[in-house]
């Protein structure tokens, strides 16, 4: 039983920073129809730039405001430069381009920072408290689930209450339509890969601490489990991303702790296929508009 | 610009490779056939005038069409992306090996062994495109992506969990007799490799070019345009997704088994989830939905990493610059390419080449 | 019929294109036995070697054959051996076998290298060992502990360099029964033969029956804490672990996360204390105690005579990269390979520097003896503990040696030679 709970809880709080991935796809799906491949290399970028502020000025905290400030200009920076141009007629050229940013990204990371992992400072404590003789949360997995909390509830804010969050949801499911009514779709576009990578580098900042450390390819395995969350919870659905991440966390963690590591790609595809051969849109998919 | 981004229908692309081909004179099976004997003949000429290493290259490069082609032939032509013919190449790369020990492990020798091992790479891998191939049928976009994805992921995976049969990570050798004593006590090796992959991956074109020209590729382009309208004209579009899949899964098969043929052995790294992406990339940047552009892809998938190496080696510097480049270099270079082609040339390399003659074409009349 | 022409001309072009790419090679002189040696002249000897220089495995091992070729400069600088400069070409395979198998045969076909070197990895270079072996190209001390190298009759031109992983369970496993006597002894293995060859070891001297709780990860899933949370359930107090790098640093911090606390004892490939603090960061401290294995001269024993020399040709000729365990080992590589040529003559051909790597009794950095001889193609065959205190990572007690069958594992009394003068070997 105290194996049993031990397990949840790590589950929890991994599956919290997929989550939180999860839900940066989801934003740019909503937004562009694009999956991004690349979330994972810009968000490692975006804490690379953490990193060299927190080890020049000694602030954690500073560091972690830059990530997400560097996360948001980056991905206004992806969607002007490159995206836009993309020519988005076939779906996947915008996933190639994706794949080619993630091995120019990830090769510059090399090259400014070497192919050395670097440490990944955590600002709370990740030592568990001790209910009972049973280990549960940490002082970190508190402030990952509080971090996580705030961005999503906002999210569903903004989304659901503000101007802003109205204008970017019109732009995406109909742009001729927004464009006739005055919206701004191409500022949209980029407010959304905007937000969305910097939800992305937030994650990355959350989930790094509990990784290897920083390396250029710190976020590919991150990246592969968050976006198995995403689709299993709907692309659409931002709680479908929080659901997914969460499920996605438990199974990793009852799998490895009661059937071995090297089973857990398997139950990820089981899992995967049991919700999508039931719900082929994911566990949050919208209801079917139109079927012959 | 970018307000007709989400709004423009996502057939167009492909427009190009629907013109209209069926109003030619003669068998096509005629045609098809004549274009693969010269292209053997080419090949044979070829093998005889290059160096052991260029044979070894042109083989990797023909397993790699193998796989390229039917990747090809199920995202471009049926509309289904797949993530996962990685693990389809490593599923058909497994059976030969295990087959090629038993064989050798029974002392038995003999030409007729290797096309054996390779058939039945093949069937093993239609049945495992099969049961992917049902599951892709259901699901659409990056649902079918998200499924492939974790199949590439998987698969490898499971040459570790069951390395009682698979060796884990170090893999299994596979055991492949030399070329037969009538070509000669020293032909060189790398020559026998061309020959022996140039000739599978030519037998699996033609089946695949035929195909494609078939009653079976216009429903395989009509479900991809339109599934609605596909279904109103009979076809049944689940059906042909899945013959779609098992096809490509069968040649993606045929290309693992002849890559591990040529490497005499076997391990999961060598089909990670990379390699699925890279034939994803291969096939999109030499131009969707064509075989031709298929043959760039793999032509790029075995020559870019080599080219930007020598490229990086031109340049002299420092250890300490130079220990920073290394390795990195030619994979900025490699991404570059690729996101500058793709913005330049959403239509590949093929789609350039015949933007170019259709020009040249024009005006010469 | 029009396109028809035009289709066939497209894939000719096409292939006369990839000929051409092929460039004037002459024709492969496909006769056995020309004269001359391939990758030798009168002034040059070109050997080769392939590594992850990129991808998630590089981490550290990128540093080796950039220690390797810098020692090789040094030795040209000086000379070259018997008159001849050493050129080292270093191909990126990323950690990916297939890589492997294209560069590998690069080298060999293409670049006509005289040997591979080092090539790094075993499932790497597990896929070449056929093709090495059919194309007999010498394959010098592969940096790997798997047991494979060490097939003289099977590939009679591979020979190891890492002492194997079974030697290396067995003398942490001795450390154990000698000074731990009596505590619950865990394992936690990388699931492949690194983990399967050490935990053989461990069991060899403890006893089958006497490892209480046994686990494995996979480098695909960053996650111990289910591991680890089994340790700390079932009460072990000491922990082995065949892990590499990054798996050392997460299992420890891990732990302590879950305030678990244990005596490491870590293999070779995961106890570089540099490297494992670098990415603990501020938890580096959680090392302290940590018992480790190696068997070349410590980075950081700056009044060790090998060390200064390695540190000065670090300054000298690699630009001055960061001195750690990767950079020591590259540079006793170099010295090993060096000496081989050495020993095999001025007429060198890749029979006689098989048979001056069979002769074997090469002296050098190592703190236990090579095995090498016609029967033995295995690397070093022991190694010395060593342990972390006070942030420092230092050597203790004798080296042992040992074998990977049921042998004793005894100490090793030899006392260590210096380095030449000059920093160059000569021929003994």
């Amino acid at each position: 039983m105290d194996r049993f709970v031990f397990l949840t809880i790590d589950g929890l709080s991994r599956g919290a920073v997929y989550a939180a991935f999860a839900l940066a796809l989801v934003l740019i799906w909503r937004a562009a129809r694009v999956v991004n491949f690349a979330q994972g290399a810009m968000a490692v970028a975006a804490a690379y730039v953490a990193y060299t502020v927190s080890a020049a000025t000694g602030s954690y905290w500073l560091g972690f405001v830059v990530a997400i400030v560097a996360g948001l200009l980056l991905g206004a920076l992806v969607d002007r430069v490159v995206m836009r141009h993309v020519d988005h007629a076939s779906p996947l050229n915008p996933v190639i381009v994706a794949l080619g940013l993630v091995l120019l990204i990830q090769a510059v990371l090399g090259m400014v920072y070497g192919n050395e992992f670097r440490p990944a400072e955590a600002p709370f404590s990740r030592s568990a408290l001790t209910v009972g003789g049973v280990a549960v949360l940490s002082p970190y997995d508190l402030f990952v689930f509080a971090t996580i909390a705030v961005v999503v509830s906002g999210l569903a804010w903004m989304f659901a209450r503000t101007p802003v969050g109205l204008r970017m949801r019109a732009a995406a499911f109909a742009p001729e339509v927004s464009r006739l009514l005055g919206v701004n779709v191409g500022g949209m576009l980029t407010l959304g890969w905007a937000l969305a990578s910097g939800v992305g580098a937030l994650a990355a900042m959350l989930v790094l601490p509990t990784e290897l450390g920083l390396h250029p390819h710190a976020m590919d395995l991150v990246f592969v489990s968050a976006f198995t969350a995403a689709v299993v919870g709907g692309l659409d659905s931002p709680p479908g991303a929080v659901v997914g991440g969460l499920a996605v966390g438990l199974l990793l963690s009852y799998v490895s702790g009661y059937a071995g590591s090297d089973l857990t790609p398997l139950a990820v595809l089981v899992l995967l296929l049991a919700v999508l051969l039931v719900r082929p849109g994911g566990l949050f998919a919208p209801v079917a508009a139109r079927r012959v | 610009m970018s307000a007709t981004r989400a709004a423009v229908p996502p057939k167009q692309q492909l427009v190009d490779a629907d013109r209209p081909v069926d109003r030619r004179r003669g068998s096509t099976l005629l045609r098809h056939f004549a274009i693969v004997l010269v292209v053997g003949l080419l090949l044979v000429g070829v093998s005889y005038a290059v160096e052991p290493f260029r044979n070894f290259q042109l083989a990797t490069v023909a397993a790699y069409l193998c796989a390229t082609a039917g990747l090809t032939v199920l995202t471009g032509l049926n509309g289904q992306l797949s993530l996962g013919h990685g693990a389809l190449m490593a599923t058909g790369a497994y059976t030969v090996a295990l087959c090629q020990n038993a064989f050798a492990d029974r002392g038995m020798t003999g030409g007729w062994l290797l096309p054996l091992s390779l058939g039945a790479a093949i069937v093993s891998t239609v049945a495992v495109g099969a049961v992917v191939g049902v599951a892709a049928a259901r699901l659409r976009g990056p649902y079918l992506a998200g499924v492939t994805l974790a199949v590439a992921v998987v698969v490898p995976a499971l040459a570790v969990t069951f390395d009682g049969v698979f060796n884990g990570e170090q893999g299994l050798s596979v055991p492949v007799e030399p070329p037969p004593m009538s070509l000669g006590p020293y032909f060189p090796y790398e020559r026998w490799q061309l020959w022996l992959t140039g000739a599978a991956t030519l037998l699996a074109l033609l089946l695949l070019a035929n195909l494609i020209r078939s009653r079976y590729g216009r429903t395989f382009r009509a479900v991809r345009d339109d599934e609605v309208a596909a279904r109103l004209a009979g076809i049944h579009v689940a059906r042909t997704q899945v013959l779609a899949f098992v096809v490509s899964a069968a040649t993606a098969g045929l290309g693992g088994a002849l890559l591990a043929v040529l490497a005499q052995s076997v391990s999961p790294g060598a089909f990670s989830l990379t390699l699925s992406l890279f034939l994803l990339m291969a096939v999109v940047i030499g131009g969707l939905g064509r075989l031709t552009g298929a043959l760039w892809g793999a032509v790029l998938l075995v020559a870019l990493p080599d080219l930007t190496h020598s490229a990086t080696e031109l340049l002299t510097l420092s250890p300490a610059v130079a220990q920073r480049l290394e390795g990195n270099l030619p994979l900025a270079i490699f991404g570059l390419t690729l996101i500058v082609v793709m913005i330049a040339a959403p239509g590949g390399v093929q789609g350039l080449l015949s933007r170019l003659g259709r020009r040249l074409r024009a005006r010469r009349s | 019929m029009h396109r028809l022409a035009q289709r066939g001309l497209a894939i000719a072009s096409t292939i006369a294109l990839l000929a051409a790419a092929a460039g004037c090679s002459g024709d492969d002189g496909s006769g056995p036995g020309g004269a001359s040696v391939p990758g030798v002249t009168d002034t040059e000897i070109v050997v080769g070697t392939h590594m992850p220089l990129t991808g998630p495995a590089s981490a550290g091992y990128s540093k080796i054959a950039p220690a390797t070729k810098a020692y090789f400069d040094y030795v040209n600088a000086n000379g070259g051996v018997h008159g001849r400069k050493i050129t080292y070409k270093i191909m990126d395979d990323g950690y990916n076998p297939a890589n492997t198998q294209q560069v590998v045969r690069q080298l060999v076909l293409q670049d006509k290298v005289f040997a591979v070197l080092n090539g790094l990895g075993t499932p790497t270079h597990t896929g070449v060992l056929d093709f090495l072996k059919s194309n007999r190209v010498p394959d010098l001390f592969v940096a790997s502990g798997s047991r494979s190298w060490d097939q003289p009759d099977k590939y009679p031109g591979t020979f190891g360099f890492n002492p194997d992983y079974t030697v290396e369970g067995k003398i942490l496993a001795n450390y154990a029964k000698a000074n731990l006597a009596g505590q619950k002894v865990c394992f936690l293995g990388q699931d492949d033969d690194f983990g399967r060859d050490s935990l053989a070891g461990v069991e060899k001297v403890l006893g089958a029956g006497a490892v209480a709780v046994k686990q494995t990860y996979v480098t695909s899933n960053t996650n111990v804490a289910p591991q680890i949370g089994a340790f700390k359930a079932a009460g072990c107090k000491v922990v082995v672990l065949a892990t590499v790098p990054g798996f050392t640093a997460l299992s420890v911090g891990t732990a302590a996360r879950l305030g678990f606390k244990a005596q490491w004892l870590v293999s070779n490939v995961g106890a570089d204390h540099p490297t494992l603090a670098k990415q603990l960061g501020a938890a580096a401290p959680l090392l302290e105690g940590m018992v480790g294995t190696n068997y070349l001269p410590m980075q950081n024993d700056t009044a060790n005579p090998w060390i200064q020399l390695f540190t000065r040709i670090n300054k000298e000729h690699n630009g001055d990269a960061p001195f750690d365990g990767n950079t020591v080992y590259g540079m006793s590589v170099g010295y090993l390979f060096v000496q081989t040529l050495l020993a095999a003559g001025k007429d060198l051909t890749r029979e006689k520097v098989l048979e001056a790597v069979q002769k074997g009794g090469f002296q050098g950095p190592g703190l236990v003896p090579l095995r090498f001889s016609a029967k033995d193609h295995s690397g070093y065959g022991g190694q010395r503990l060593s342990r972390v205190t006070g942030g420092v990572q230092s050597y203790f007690g004798p080296a042992y040696e040992t074998d990977e069958a049921d042998g004793p594992v005894n100490e090793y009394t030899a006392a260590p030679v210096a380095p030449p003068a000059n920093g160059v070997p000569t021929v003994s």
